[in-house]
């Protein structure tokens, strides 16, 4: 940035909105009363995730995650929702009869996160990330070079759910 | 680099202030008269019939799968496709045939009419 502010600085300031409102969406996930409507703020959610991804400089993945994660798999749930009958007028409860242990099992998860999270030697200074294109270039070259099984894999994976999910919702 | 995206912020500024600014104008500027005249559907529109909030077809979930699955392909095509001009050509042909296997998945989709509407 430009023009020198000294505490917080313009980064933190959109860091800590977009984690804000990540935060936000991701709670109205779960307290919504309507099912249809915790889709909805599931996909403000995942584009607060992508944000935090810009700032981070990981454009691939803030790319990926709106065009896969909004773009696909938030408009399938939708889709899953709008198909299911009565789910999308009927009220939801957010609690039901294992809401206590729930709660305990995050809050245990939180304290066990809380105490690797102080463990971890923070690094001071970002290290230094080779710029735009030759990153994202790398990466392609490591899929059909060192990951090349895995990428073959891969294809083979999509190719298999994709008659899968032909085949299921074909014969029914 | 960072700093580039403070286009993009400006952008989604202005881009929210605009329709609020027109719809908060509206509301502050306009006469409140209702009348079930006023109120009607106007210029060739067509009282509604039953709800919105109806239960869609399965096939919509169908071709959203579908959808996903070349999404993702799309998403790996990508880093290779940037480093295309320095790929060897065994490279080249093992994403050939990346393409190739969900090029089979495509063929066998549209054999099974899963892509006809029906």
């Amino acid at each position: 940035m430009p023009i020198e502010i000294p505490i917080p600085t313009v980064t933190q300031v959109i860091f800590l909105v977009m984690a804000l409102f990540t935060a936000a969406c991701g709670l109205m996930v779960v307290i919504s009363r309507n099912l249809f409507h915790s889709a909805l703020f599931l996909v403000g959610a995942l584009f607060g995730v992508a944000a935090i991804f810009v700032l981070l400089e990981a454009e691939f993945l803030a790319v990926g995650q709106v065009l896969v994660y909004i773009g696909a798999i938030a408009t399938l749930i939708v889709f899953a929702i709008m198909l299911t009958r009565g789910m999308m007028r009927g009220r939801t409860s957010p609690m039901n009869h294992v809401s206590g242990r729930g709660a305990l099992g995050a809050l245990v998860f939180f304290v066990a996160l809380l105490a690797f999270l102080k463990k971890v030697p923070w690094p001071e200074q970002a290290q230094a990330i080779p710029v735009d294109e030759s990153l994202i270039a790398g990466l392609g070259d490591k899929f059909v070079t060192t990951y090349v099984v895995a990428f073959e894999a891969v294809g083979l994976l999509l190719m298999v759910a994709l008659i899968g999910a032909v085949m299921l919702a074909r014969d029914r | 680099m960072l700093t580039q995206y403070a286009f993009v912020l400006i952008m989604v500024g202005v881009a929210l202030s605009v329709p609020i600014l027109a719809i908060l104008a509206n509301y502050f500027l306009s006469p409140h008269k209702p009348d079930p005249v006023k109120t009607d559907v106007y210029e060739s529109g067509m009282k509604t019939v039953g709800d919105a909030w109806v239960q869609f077809r399965a096939q919509y979930y169908l071709i959203g799968l579908v959808f996903v699955l070349f999404d993702v392909e799309a998403l790996f095509l990508f880093p290779i496709a940037v480093a295309y001009d320095k790929l060897a050509f065994f490279a080249t042909m093992e994403t050939i045939l990346f393409i190739l296997m969900l090029l089979a998945g495509l063929i066998y989709a549209w054999r099974k009419d899963a892509l006809e509407w029906q």
